[in-house]
């Protein structure tokens, strides 16, 4: 039975995947300016001492690789949605102006200095209600005629470009100690250590696939347009409505927390795309759990790379991702010709 | 369920952007028939297909198919009572079997999201009764078009609607497709009774499958019939501006519309071709 096989060749990439990320999550709790080998990892872990080895593994590596799990699953599920929602393989969570949206929070924040004054949550509050604003703007914008999607994705992508613009207009009038801390954040980090934040990112990004989980048929679908899947029953306005929500919401919380992580989002779905395949029942848990081992390496490569110094993971994801995607593209116009 | 007529519409409006650009009193496709519905560009076919298959919403009036207003049902319950077949398939890589699979997508309870052993049985037979010759893990962008057209009947009957609207189903095809997928349209509704709507701009294909023909001219229905009832010169100038000379087919009998051209206009034999056909109704 043809089909059967098929989802053979699911349960096999998807249990490929898993345990290529268990092992990224175990190199990444292993390296760094402490060395650990495996098998300390897995005994500090189950049975702590009161040590500081105990206490750099688990105050600052394991919560640094969860985050790196959590917030690379969810770019990288956000990507894929708006990629199906859009039927453009260029759309990436930032293309819509939500990170935009947070940088200008953060960096309001930053300027008036309300940080000091309102505690640790103010940033990531501040980056998520940026995001928040930013969505519903572009949601009403975009949908205002009718439920074209295309009404979306160009206001998502002026937004960015108002938002980036108005970004650098409060760097501008920044005190440069201000200055820093925006530049700081924009280029992402991994290194939140508040519990209650990262729980909250991880909660969020397995909600969010499940969730997607069940508009994989609709996604596959509407691959066939939006007229061809509305004959066949697909609610299509609802449809992008709820997964754009979805996804924008996802993205801001990860950018409110991690910062800007650019390029999981756009190269992992595309990356899996020819190692799965398109349809979205294995495309959405390969893609998550694809960008949360991507982020896990990456960020391992941000702590080694200039050591004892750290590199902005944003920077590593970008040229990573990009020569990433160069090769899969270039590689695929080899085959096709 | 099986009511008289598939396709009821009444005192329908509708448009785009507040502008009406069909305005229709009343069309019937009486269920088992193969209707063809023709007009010039622009006379509101698209409009019309669009409108039967719920993706404008009228500013007035009612669309039924069998017997249930289209407004008031869901896309899933439209969806198993009405299969649309476009003018082309936009399906990239999808595998053919994938794709007539997602016919079955109207009858699946939404938190189910794998496909059964007997929705696959009822893809397979289908694809098989619609002629389809690759093997089903086939992308659909490596069918041609005409492989494609016959895939997309297959999903149509994949949904198992009772009726088939078929929207300029042979637009993109050669002569040999063409009849290829007609014969398979004309073979679907003799053998399995299943109503169809077909919208197309040749006259000749029209006129040779089609039990019935409704002329749209400008928006509204101008003049409903058999082939040979609608397909006169008169008509055909009257709606298209053009003047035409009307010859049985030699084989199905069935009226052929050929144009009549600036250079055949002037060539002695044409008043005479045209008397002798139409003279003796």
């Amino acid at each position: 039975m043809n089909i059967s096989r098929r989802y053979r060749a699911w349960a096999i990439a998807l249990a490929g995947l898993l345990a290529l990320l268990v092992a990224s999550v175990l190199a990444g709790l292993c390296i760094g300016e402490t060395l650990f080998t495996p098998a300390e990892v897995i005994r500090l872990l189950t049975n702590p001492v009161d040590d500081g080895r105990t206490e750099i593994l688990t105050r600052l590596r394991l919560p640094r690789v969860l985050l790196g799990c959590a917030v690379g699953g969810a770019l990288s599920l956000s990507g894929v949605i708006l990629q199906g929602i859009f039927r453009n393989p260029l759309v990436e969570p930032y293309t819509l102006g939500i990170s935009g949206g947070a940088s200008v929070g953060v960096s309001l924040t930053i300027v008036l200095s309300l940080q000091v004054a309102w505690g640790s949550f103010t940033l990531p509050a501040a980056g998520f209600a940026g995001a928040l604003v930013t969505v519903l703007f572009v949601h009403g914008l975009g949908t205002r005629r009718g439920t074209r999607v295309e009404g979306l994705l160009l206001t998502g992508v002026m937004i960015s470009f108002i938002s980036s613009s108005l970004v650098m207009l409060l760097m501008a009038t920044a005190k440069s100690r201000d200055l820093h801390g925006i530049i700081f954040w924009i280029m992402g980090a991994l290194n939140e250590t508040n519990g209650t934040l990262i729980r909250l990112v991880g909660i969020a990004s397995v909600a969010s696939l499940l969730l997607a989980y069940l508009y994989a048929p609709a996604l596959n679908a509407l691959r066939l347009g939006a007229e061809p899947a509305t004959q066949l029953g697909v609610n299509t306005g609802r449809l992008v409505k709820i997964l754009f929500l979805l996804a924008s919401l996802l993205t801001g919380i990860c950018v409110s927390v991690a910062g800007l992580i650019g390029f999981v989002g756009l190269v992992i779905p595309r990356l899996l795309i020819h190692a799965v395949g398109t349809d979205y029942r294995i495309l959405l848990p390969a893609s998550f759990l694809g960008g949360s081992i991507f982020l896990v390496l990456s960020d391992i490569l941000a702590r080694v790379a200039i050591a004892p110094l750290e590199l902005p993971i944003g920077v590593i994801t970008g040229i990573t991702g990009g020569a990433l995607f160069i090769a899969i593209t270039s590689g695929r116009k080899k085959r096709a010709g | 369920m099986n009511h008289e007529n598939a396709i009821e519409i009444n005192d329908l409006r509708c448009g785009y952007h507040g502008r009406v650009i069909l305005d229709v009193p009343r069309l019937i496709i009486p269920a088992g028939e193969l209707v063809a519905v023709i007009g010039p560009n622009g006379s509101g076919k698209t409009t019309l297909a669009r409108a039967v298959s719920g993706i404008i919403s009228p500013y007035r009036g009612t669309i039924r198919v069998n017997g249930q207003e289209i407004a008031r049902l869901s896309h899933r319950a439209r969806a198993r009572a009405l299969a649309v077949v476009n003018q082309s398939v936009e399906a990239d890589t999808i595998a053919v079997e994938d794709y007539v699979l997602m016919g079955r997508l109207p009858h699946r309870p939404p938190t189910r999201l794998f496909e059964t052993i007997e929705e696959i049985a009822i893809a397979r037979e289908n694809m098989h009764l619609a002629g389809i010759q690759v093997p089903g893990n086939t992308p659909m962008d490596r069918l041609s078009g005409g492989e494609r057209q016959l895939a997309a009947i297959a999903r149509a009957l994949t949904q198992q609607a009772g009726t088939l609207l078929l929207d300029e189903p042979t637009a993109h095809l050669d002569i040999a497709h063409q009849v290829q997928v007609l014969d398979l349209v004309r073979r679907l509704n003799r053998e399995r009774g299943i109503t169809v709507m077909l919208v197309i701009h040749d006259l000749n294909l029209a006129g040779e499958y089609s039990d019935r023909v409704i002329l749209l001219d400008n928006g509204t229905p101008r003049f409903s019939g058999t082939p040979t009832e609608v397909l006169t010169p008169d008509n055909i100038e009257r709606v298209y501006g053009a003047r035409v000379v009307i010859l049985p087919d030699p084989l199905s009998r069935k009226p052929r519309i050929f144009p009549v051209t600036g250079e055949s206009s002037r060539g002695p034999g044409k008043d005479e071709i045209s008397e002798r056909w139409n003279a003796p109704r």
